[in-house]
């Protein structure tokens, strides 16, 4: 970028281009931002990721159907159960299958347990950047116990492998669906105090209020999705308007925003926090018997073909693009469309004109995991 | 005799600094020296018994402008080499020319001063409060309120002066 | 002779050690506490309870490594946390921990000196203590340490201004520079000056919070920044100064503000006969146990509240508190005027 000098004060200024990252305590993991500043403004920014690529998608291609299930743990580590439950539906739109009830319903309540959890990370790892630290620990010790859940369902805390195609690996342990209606009692009160701490502190209202504002259609214009598309206005949420799993039986509100900032941002995710609870409770209590995993070939192996379907993770439509060419045990193309990545390209947008301390709040406000940005 | 030794100590040590104000090569430096002397002359008022003095020439002198100095000079780039100018003797013969011009000024203050009268201040006792600060409040606001108010305008110029040089749209 | 030199001499030596040792425990009680709000546990290693911690740290940054920058100033860099710490300590020389007290048969004063200009000698004091984090950050020979300190100045002396208002509307109620004549003040005025003077506290704590760089006014130093502030070339035991120096600075804001407005050491209610059995409880130990709770009200708003962006820090000292506290200074003084 090439540096311009301001004429209009008293004193010439140049531009000062800064850079943050990629290691960096606020840009949750290895994003590097590089900021031309005129004094404590930015004017412009340019995002260079890619720090966290993988490969996920090539490596794809040489891994067979079920094997890929435990690439897409990996790419939004902080909501793994939603990219598995995305791929697999993607699989079984491919190929025709029906999933059994039972299973569509526990995959319901494990994708909300997700949504809780990572939206936990979110809370903690925003307040935390804009200083009140102690709601990371409090949101932590949440999702501590959604971890423990997860821990006793399929063994794992962080990448869970928890999904099969055409169902689940195993049915859910005897007296878990009792934890998991403990687990909302628990945090129905806890998401009350950290609305307590956050939502009227006058300090959290002027870092928050008018910073990152963008009207509902620019938002929709350029692609973001998920809370970030919602805090601007648009109602638009994968599981109303495209059901999947079992959210075509559920009963429960989508909350979307009016102004565009980083506090209606903050109070769309809040919300989302007690609606996923509504959801969980009317999935657990409602849970039907049956078979966990439906009528599957033992090779799964599509008939040629390609689609594309999308569920809502945590962080926005999450789609997976899928082209099989009927012949291999491996997908022929194997694409993500990351709401992380559509929406951190609105970052520029958002972050012209607000000051260096703005920065770090917008990323969190728009909340991104950099294993799904590179993959 | 044990205030004589203290007031000759401060005033070499004054003395000692001011010189390496001038003479220090980093600006910086300088500075600092100037803090240094500014405590030193409070210790002098302390020495005169002047706490009250003493304790203004800390907050205001060594606390504030001082302050403002650095900031200018650590935010202005001063560095010129010697070799920059065209006549790198210059400087030094017009400190001289300067120096002796006040040098002279003193003398003629010393001699004309010498001969007249002190119109003398009065008694501690016409003043209807005593101790230290209490005395320079009085005097500040009966005798010299109005140097006092002018001063203040003054400083109000001042800082509306710096505002308005620092603003990119008023 | 003893009088004049050797009793003062043991009273520094013994608000010293006190102060010193102290601003270590300081650090352990922050750990402690914040860790509790946050429902952790702390330090729970070292020592019982972790009560060493303060130990181990003061030797690990002890040990370390002395890092010094190769194009830094050597002088002002080892001098910079000098000049931060220093401040910090010689305010106690004036600060009242009790009045005469009868100590191996003579009658010893529990403070150190009594100046009668002694709030002033405080605030200048204060003022002095800038130099220290504006020379670390210019002495570190760096661009983004330079610039974080010029701003954590910037901000402290924003606030020095509104903090020294609000003590002129306590010295109009108390009617003396001397800190000692302060506490007598509310000795015979029978009430605290936190109750004559509110809004003169709340705006003397909110500066405080602010003068000694604090959450939620900790943005100079805060994590989150770009580098790490105006300490960010110094390591080891020029660091630990530093750091000391701030929670050194933070006791003192409690101090002056338990004798300014809590009334130093005297006990709830001294004129009430009734309540006299609280006398058990000496003098000294009231100050400490306010200044204490001052502490903690400190490190508590630091577990609990975001912190300000720096044009706002700076728009609320400058529009808000002083403002604020230039129409206290009217108030107090239109009815001191009217009461007399």
């Amino acid at each position: 970028m090439d540096t311009t000098v301001h004429h209009g004060a008293m004193f010439d200024t140049d531009e000062l281009v800064l850079n943050m990252g990629p290691q960096h305590p606020s840009t949750h993991g290895v994003l590097r931002v590089v900021l031309r500043l005129d004094g404590e403004t930015v004017v412009d920014v340019d995002v260079v990721m890619g720090y966290l690529h993988r490969g996920i998608e090539k490596l794809s291609e040489n891994r067979n159907w079920t094997q890929i299930v435990l690439l897409t743990d990996r790419m939004d580590y902080v909501a793994a159960a939603t990219s598995n439950v995305g791929y697999c539906e993607t699989v079984e739109k491919l190929m025709g299958l029906e999933v059994p009830r039972r299973a569509r319903y526990v995959r319901t309540i494990l994708c909300e347990l997700q949504r809780i959890a990572s939206h936990c990370l979110w809370v903690g790892t925003h307040a935390m950047d804009i200083g009140a630290m102690t709601v990371f620990l409090y949101a932590f010790r949440e999702r501590e116990l959604i971890l423990d859940l997860f821990e006793e369902f399929c063994g794992a805390r962080l990448t869970y492998n928890s999904m099969r195609i055409g169902g689940l690996p195993l049915d859910i342990p005897p007296g878990w669906d009792k934890k998991v209606l403990e687990f909302c009692r628990i945090m129905e009160q806890k998401v009350g105090e950290y609305e307590e701490l956050l939502t009227h502190n006058r300090i959290w209202l002027e870092r928050t209020k008018g910073i990152g504002v963008i009207s509902g259609p620019d938002a929709a214009a350029l692609g973001l999705c998920g809370p970030t598309l919602r805090g601007s206005g648009v109602p638009r949420d994968v599981r109303k308007d495209e059901p999947y799993a079992a959210y075509d039986e559920m009963a429960f509100d989508v909350p979307v925003g009016t102004a565009g900032d980083t506090y209606d941002r903050y109070l769309v995710r809040m919300e989302e926090f007690r609606q996923s609870l509504r959801i969980i409770r009317q999935a657990t209590e409602g849970l039907p018997e049956g078979p966990i995993v439906g009528k599957v070939p033992r090779l799964i192996k599509p008939a040629a073909g390609e689609t594309y379907h999308a569920i809502e993770s945590p962080k926005g439509e999450l789609g997976y693009f899928i082209v099989s060419d009927g012949k291999s045990t491996n997908p022929y193309r194997f694409r993500v469309r990351p709401p992380s990545l559509c929406n951190l390209q609105g970052l520029r947008r958002l972050v012209k004109g607000h000051l260096v301390a703005d920065v770090v709040a917008l990323i969190g406000s728009i909340d991104i995991v950099l294993g799904e940005v590179d993959r | 005799m044990g205030e004589a030794v203290a007031f000759y100590t401060i005033a070499a040590f004054i003395l000692g600094f001011a010189v390496l104000v001038v003479t220090a090569r980093e600006t910086v430096h300088s500075v600092l020296f100037l803090v240094l002397d500014f405590l030193f002359v409070a210790a002098l008022y302390v020495l005169l018994g002047a706490e009250f003095l003493a304790v203004i020439q800390i907050l205001v002198y060594a606390g504030g402008i001082v302050v403002l100095y650095l900031f200018v000079v650590m935010l202005v780039n001063l560095k010129r080499p010697p070799e920059a100018y065209q006549d790198p003797q210059r400087h030094g013969r017009v400190g001289l020319l300067l120096a002796l011009a006040v040098l002279a000024e003193l003398v003629a203050i010393a001699m004309w001063t010498s001969g007249t009268p002190t119109t003398p201040m009065p008694a501690a006792q016409a003043f209807p409060v005593t101790g230290n600060t209490e005395v320079v409040g009085w005097l500040l606001y009966t005798r010299y309120l109005i140097p006092f108010e002018i001063a203040s305008v003054l400083l109000l110029v001042a800082m509306i002066g710096a505002i308005v040089l620092a603003k990119r749209e008023l | 002779m003893i009088d004049s030199f050797v009793v003062p001499l043991l009273k520094i030596l013994v608000v010293l050690n006190a102060t010193l040792v102290g601003v270590t425990y300081m650090i352990l009680l922050e750990r402690k506490v914040i860790a509790w709000a946050q429902s952790r546990l702390g330090p729970m290693r070292v020592g019982p309870y972790g009560v060493l911690q303060p130990v181990a740290d003061a030797l690990k940054l002890m040990i370390k490594e002395d890092i010094t920058p190769v194009r830094a100033d050597k002088w002002v860099f080892t001098a910079a946390p000098i000049i931060a710490m220093v401040p910090a300590l010689i305010v106690y020389a004036v600060i009242p921990f009790g009045p005469e007290v009868s100590l191996f048969g003579r009658p010893v004063t529990l403070y150190v000196t009594d100046v009668n200009v002694g709030l002033l000698y405080i605030v200048s004091v204060a003022s002095v203590g800038v130099y220290g984090i504006i020379l670390a950050g210019w002495s570190s020979n760096s661009k983004y340490p330079l610039l974080a300190s010029l701003r954590a100045s910037a901000q402290l002396i924003s606030y020095e201004v509104a903090v020294t208002l609000t003590l002129v509307s306590v010295i109009l109620v108390a009617g003396s520079l001397s800190m000692v004549s302060i506490v007598r003040a509310q000795e015979s005025g029978h009430v605290w000056f936190a109750f004559l003077q509110p809004m003169a506290f709340v705006i003397f704590f909110i500066g405080g919070l602010a003068e000694t760089n604090r959450a939620p006014f900790d943005m100079p130093e805060a994590e989150q920044e770009l580098t790490g502030g105006f300490h960010t070339e110094y390591s080891g035991m020029r660091f630990a100064l530093f750091f000391l120096a701030e929670y050194a600075n933070m006791i003192v804001v409690s101090s002056v503000a338990t004798t300014l407005f809590l009334g130093g050491w005297l006990r709830p209610f001294p004129n009430v006969a009734f309540l006299s059995f609280l006398g058990i409880i000496p003098s000294w130990a009231w100050f400490l146990l306010k200044s204490f709770g001052f502490l903690y009200v400190f490190i508590w708003i630091r577990a609990t509240l975001p912190r300000y962006r720096y044009d706002q820090l700076m728009r609320l000292g400058w529009k808000v508190l002083i403002p604020l506290a230039i129409i206290n200074l009217v108030v107090t003084a239109i009815v001191k005027v009217m009461v007399h």
